[in-house]
């Protein structure tokens, strides 16, 4: 998946048919032409640009993106219209906070898991937590990795 | 398995097609977990007829390719959710499909949307099925789409494999037929017209041989098949016999021919709607064409009434020889204007409209004549690569040509009824339509999709809310 390509949707469909994983490629960039003057003295010291796909995600083709709405995770940092990072490929570990989906709706939460019960704890208390039992359509669908939050 | 004297240092091939089942449909249930277990159907385009639907729908006897106008009995009985296509959806499920499978094996070819063969030439040592079900399993957890894995010595025999491992509802989804035993089983019960590679025409002049399954196709004789349906159909005997005539095609060949055409939402009457929505399929036609590095040399447009309709019927084409070849966004769209005004009648109902770009050649070798203007072609050249930096950056049709309207903000269509070549900034007068409110209806010319989902995975306004 080119993350770059997330704005545009011509490009998905291109990336399915050159079948070759892009990623963001960022030219370093020289700050004279060869015709000119003295080079540089940095020339020789560019390294390329930092890029927050690579510090924010590990596997692109598994990783979603999704809008928080509610208040149940605050106590996590997690607010209201923040972006949370879901990697699907990950497995979740006890106290993970999770993407689940219980009973036909879509949750977040924190995964207890202790002797075989697992709960899915908010980090609210005025938000009940989540026991899974039996007869329960339950799955995690991924581990949220990083919560992106708009200090604006 | 036959063997051909074949290089020893290289592993016999071993095909494995994997592809995503009722694809859209799993698409949609991905971002939407209500959908789980239930009916659930994909239109084509203008919301015409089905073309994907999940176990459940089928079961309730929704057919492909049903017009929805026609099952709203059963849809209303059983409640089953249906949907317009997403294609920003499906292709960027498909890039993630298609990534993951990449981890699985160093050759892989992207079949179609939801397809992909997978050479395993070199797995022979491991279990082969249970191999392919850790595929499965990491699709399925990385991007929530459900797989069916056929195995075999050919492509044809991973294609059978992966047909009755969904029809026989294999356990786990997955069926290895690399086994002459396993073949042998499957392909008598096989009907031929369901083999990859043989069409409706094919079958009826195979069932006149007396060839109904499979089985029978592979046991016939080859020769005598290719008489009947050529040296395409020798391969296919060849195939089923575990014999690899066609190989892992990793290169996409580019297009001989590109065809920007659809169905209009509702009927158009007029030659300016006419102009709009063919400068728009230009516009689409020669994005294509100028990824794969071509130049175009004929053009042609062709419009058509609705011959489903009692109503007075026409049909007509038009072409343009280029000339010198040319990728240019504005300089097609005026040749296409130009072509549509010749063949355009007042009066009638027009149902669909399109752009054929043909006789395809490299865009580096176009060669110019005494008296073509180079100085304007390498302008163009320059405008149309600023013009697709600017679209891949800022998201489809962010700068267009004047002549196709400001559809995305809905303002009707004047623009450009001469299709000469303006270019416009759209993104700041777009910018304050949408501020405006999008009143003004959509033109005619538009698709119907009145029942799409979000784009989840490609615009940041779309992204799922969850609490």
């Amino acid at each position: 998946m080119p993350s770059k390509s997330r704005n545009n949707t011509a490009a998905p469909a291109r990336a399915a048919k050159s079948r070759v994983v892009k990623t963001n490629v960022h030219l370093p960039f020289f700050g004279c032409s060869v015709s000119c003057g003295f080079p540089s003295p940095a020339d020789d010291y560019i390294e390329k640009k930092l890029d927050l796909n690579e510090y924010l995600i590990d596997k692109p083709a598994a990783t979603f993106f999704v809008r928080v709405s509610g208040d149940s995770m605050i106590g996590a940092g997690i607010h209201p219209d923040d972006l949370l990072i879901v990697d699907r490929s990950k497995e979740p570990k006890n106290k993970s906070i999770v993407l689940a989906i219980v009973n036909g709706d879509f949750t977040v939460k924190r995964y207890m898991c202790r002797g075989g019960k697992i709960i899915l704890k908010a980090e609210n208390p005025a938000h009940a937590d989540i026991a899974i039992v039996d007869g329960m359509q339950f799955e995690v669908v991924g581990v949220c990795t990083n919560v992106i939050h708009n200090l604006k | 398995m036959s063997r051909e004297s074949r290089d020893t240092s290289s592993p016999a091939p071993i095909f494995a097609l994997v592809d995503g089942n009722s694809f859209y449909c799993s698409c949609e249930r991905v971002f939407d977990p209500s959908l789980i277990n239930q009916p659930v159907i994909v239109l084509s385009n203008n919301d015409g007829c089905v073309i994907s639907r999940t176990d459940e729908a089928k079961a309730i006897g929704v057919k492909m390719g049903d017009p929805l106008h026609l099952i709203g009995d059963i849809i209303r009985r059983h409640r089953v959710r249906v949907y317009s296509s997403n294609y920003a959806l499906y292709g960027d499920m498909s890039a993630r499909m298609m990534t993951t499978l990449a981890q699985f094996t160093p050759e892989l070819e992207v079949y179609s949307i939801d397809e992909a063969f997978l050479s395993l030439g070199g797995f022979a040592g491991c279990d082969l099925a249970d191999y392919a079900r850790e595929i499965r399993r990491v699709v399925r957890r990385d991007t929530g789409i459900p797989t069916a894995i056929g195995i075999g010595p050919t492509k044809v025999l991973a294609k059978v494999a992966n047909r009755a491992a969904k029809k026989n509802k294999i356990s786990g989804g997955v069926l290895n037929l690399c086994d002459r035993t396993a073949q042998d089983s499957v392909l008598a019960e096989f009907a031929v017209a369901d083999v990859w590679g043989i069409g409706a025409r094919s079958a009826a002049k195979l069932a006149r041989m007396g060839v109904a399954t499979a089985m029978q196709l592979r046991d016939a004789d080859a020769d005598a098949v290719q008489k009947l349906l050529t040296i395409v159909g020798k391969r296919i005997v060849l195939e089923l016999r575990g014999q690899s005539c066609l190989a892992l095609e990793m290169v996409q060949e580019d297009r001989k021919q590109i065809v920007s055409s659809k169905s209009f939402g509702r009927p158009v009457y007029t030659l300016n709607e006419l102009k709009e929505a063919v400068a728009n399929y230009a516009t689409r036609a020669c994005e294509k064409l100028r990824r794969q590095k071509s130049s175009c040399h004929v053009l042609s447009v062709f419009v058509q009434t609705n011959r489903f309709k009692d109503i007075a019927q026409y049909y007509n084409s038009a072409t343009v020889n280029m000339g010198t070849g040319t990728a240019s966004t504005s300089r097609l769209i005026a040749a296409a204007n130009g072509a549509l005004e010749t063949i355009f009648r007042d009066g009638i109902e027009y149902k669909k409209a399109g752009v054929i770009l043909s006789d395809l050649r490299a865009a580096s070798a176009v060669e110019f004549s005494l008296f073509d203007d180079q100085h304007k072609h390498a302008q163009d050249i320059k405008a149309m690569s600023v013009m697709d930096a600017i679209n891949a950056r800022m998201g489809r049709d962010t700068l267009k040509v004047g002549a196709c309207g400001n559809v995305r903000a809905g303002t009707s269509a004047n623009a450009g009824a001469n299709g000469v070549a303006n270019v416009k900034v759209g993104g700041a007068r777009m910018a304050q339509a949408r501020a405006a409110g999008q009143s003004a209806p959509a033109p005619a010319w538009t698709m119907k999709a009145a029942m799409r989902t979000p784009c989840y995975t490609t615009r940041w306004q779309d992204l799922l809310k969850v609490g």
